[in-house]
């Protein structure tokens, strides 16, 4: 709301027109920080194949987190994430494994089960006008509930070379680099040209900034909300492909913490729970931040419990950092 | 029913003696209403309602809570969809099913609370559901924006208003109210083809803010566009508008000339303390 400003026109401009700045600012700088603090402690931390050891790992809640970036972006939010990826793997696995098809077939239709729980989320919400929060709490628990059903709490191995693909690695100098990390840049580059140069990208923006005065302009904001929740399901396909190519099985019980990693990506990356502001290059920031405190701190011998501690304060002062600059403007 | 001061015998209602001895030929009308009615359950908020703008001309719609003055704007901008009567454009009829149909025909409405974005940039906004598109094939499949054309363009918008914000690559939240008003008549200005309304544009700001975007208002209509304003702000609408449409209970009762009529005289017609017969014939607008 416009409340009392000053009427002068410069002055407005200065500060608060660099916060979107400021808000990618803060994780570049905590990156920084951590970087060097860890390269003191452990000489085996700065090295190239650290590095691609980071990416790897963080690869699958990247891409999962590619999602939650356009979900949130709408000021939506998906808990679902984690558990609909799981449902996707199991159908990838058993449809190639027990059911025969072909790998690649397989692969498809798992991402088709994904996008399709992807829709359904979308669908609830902007036709019968339900809150994310309690329609992806519930399909969470569905996809969780199908998860086990379908694989009767069993582990799937014996996955076809297809399901491993981007477990499969090449080498730039001595550093050793999975597919799948290259898959993971390729995908937040296409989102980022999506999100910054398309007219639906910027529509995107401003169904989360203010539904209203886009829906004035002509824009078919349940279109977008749709489209964006059907995109993200897409998207954890994907992720679940890259997950079965790193762990070679098909896990029941995958999925559990990738709900609040990839929230904790996006909030650590400047994008604000408030939609329409944000960038999805900053989710990968965060989702690097994240990998780098588990690795550094990993390697310096600190206990997963204290790493799990400060991913949890990292969240809260992004957080925080939000809502100040929300209260601001 | 009463015998109406305002006849809604088109083309020119309120004829009562001709005010002007020169009277200079009648100025086309470019947007009109006859007969509006709009219920809302047993609620009558237009009651045959009768509407004229001319080309050229600020039109202030005046009325008190409850005469029908944000139910006559909504159906001329196509928010709400009359019960009965007619709308006609530059002499042709028009049924606007949605504000976008309002649009499409040329009617830009400049709504209360702006209808912004305000994390967007002001290009952004300017162009909010009109992005331009790069040239060739590849780009207009990935509805690929041309950030570049925009920002000239939203310059050269804003400069046909003297509007004097420096960059366009701002968000809108940095700026004054006045100054976000400004963008969003900015943003009506340079699509409307035949009207430009706006719902109470002065409405949150202060002194010196409101006087600037009063200057606004007339530099749209010095540039060739018929304005329509709705307004509480007595002072505001005389000091801007060149004729007054005064709505009460569901109808125009009058439309006045605020050059010959005092404001308590057109406040008392619009809150019933005074009859428009009692009005003197030239304080009415031809």
């Amino acid at each position: 709301m416009a409340q009392e400003q000053s009427g002068t026109t410069q002055r407005p401009g200065s500060f608060l027109e660099r916060l979107p700045s400021l808000s990618i600012l803060g994780p570049l700088v905590a990156l920084f920080l951590a970087v060097v603090f860890f390269s003191l402690q452990s000489d085996r931390f700065l090295t190239g194949q650290n590095f691609s050891l980071i990416l790897q790992q963080i690869s699958v809640v990247a891409v999962l987190a590619i999602g939650q970036t356009l979900i949130i972006l709408t000021a939506g939010i998906d808990l679902s994430v984690g558990f609909v990826m799981a449902l996707g793997t199991m159908v990838m696995a058993k449809f190639a494994v027990e059911l025969g098809l072909p790998p690649l077939l397989a692969i498809l239709c798992g991402i088709v089960v994904t996008t399709a729980f992807g829709f359904l989320n979308g669908f609830l919400i902007t036709r019968f006008r339900l809150p994310p929060f309690i329609v992806t709490l519930g399909t969470m628990n569905i996809a969780f509930a199908l998860t086990q059903i379908y694989s009767r709490a069993q582990t799937v191995s014996g996955l076809p070379d297809a399901h491993l693909f981007w477990g499969n690695t090449f080498r730039i100098g001595e550093t050793v680099l999975t597919y799948g990390v290259v898959l993971m840049i390729v995908l937040y580059l296409l989102v980022w040209f999506f999100l910054s140069e398309t007219a639906p990208g910027r529509h995107l923006y401003a169904v989360g900034n203010n539904p209203e005065a886009a829906r004035l302009m002509g824009i078919p904001t349940q279109r977008v909300l749709l489209l964006t929740y059907t995109i993200a399901g897409f998207f954890y396909g994907i992720a679940g492909w890259l997950l079965i190519s790193r762990t070679s099985v098909a896990d029941p019980n995958a999925g559990q913490t990738e709900n609040l990693e990839t929230i904790t990506a996006v909030v650590l990356g400047g994008t604000s729970l408030f939609g329409g502001r944000g960038m999805i290059l900053g989710t990968l920031l965060g989702a690097i931040i994240v990998g780098v405190f588990r690795n550094g701190l990993t390697l310096t011998g600190v206990s997963s419990v204290y790493q799990v501690l400060i991913t949890g304060i990292l969240v809260i002062l992004a957080v925080t950092a939000d809502q100040i600059s929300k209260r601001r403007s | 029913m009463k015998p109406n001061p305002a006849p809604s015998t088109p083309p020119h209602p309120g004829a009562l003696p001709e005010p002007q001895p020169e009277a200079a030929p009648r100025p086309r009308v470019v947007l009109e209403a006859r007969g509006l009615v709009k219920r809302y359950g047993h609620v009558t908020a237009l009651d045959g309602t009768d509407f004229e703008l001319r080309e050229g001309e600020i039109l202030a719609v005046i009325g008190d809570n409850g005469a029908g003055k944000s139910t006559l704007i909504k159906a001329l901008s196509g928010a709400i969809i009359p019960d009965a009567g007619q709308i006609f454009l530059d002499g042709k009829p028009v049924h606007f099913r949605s504000p976008i149909d309002a649009r499409r025909a040329g009617i830009e409405t400049v709504y209360q609370d702006l209808a912004v974005a305000p994390a967007m940039t002001i290009a952004e906004n300017l162009f909010l559901g009109r992005e331009i598109l790069r040239k060739g094939w590849l780009a207009r499949l990935l509805r690929w924006i041309d950030k570049k054309r925009m920002l000239e363009e939203a310059i050269a918008d804003m400069q046909d208003l003297k509007i004097g914000i420096r960059s366009m690559s701002q968000a809108v939240e940095t700026l004054s109210g006045g100054q976000r008003q400004g963008v969003a008549v900015a943003r009506a200005a340079a699509f409307a083809q035949h009207v430009v309304i706006m719902d109470e544009p002065t409405a949150a700001l202060g002194v010196k803010e409101g006087n600037m975007v009063l200057e606004l208002i007339r530099r749209v209509r010095d540039n060739g566009l018929p304005v329509i304003i709705i307004s509480h702000n007595m002072p505001h609408v005389f000091e801007i508008a060149d004729r007054i449409h005064i709505q009460r209970l569901g109808k125009r009762v009058a439309v006045v000339n605020p050059k010959t009529i005092r404001m308590s005289d057109a406040v008392a017609v619009m809150t019933g303390a005074k009859m428009p017969e009692e009005l003197s014939p030239e304080m009415l607008a031809y």
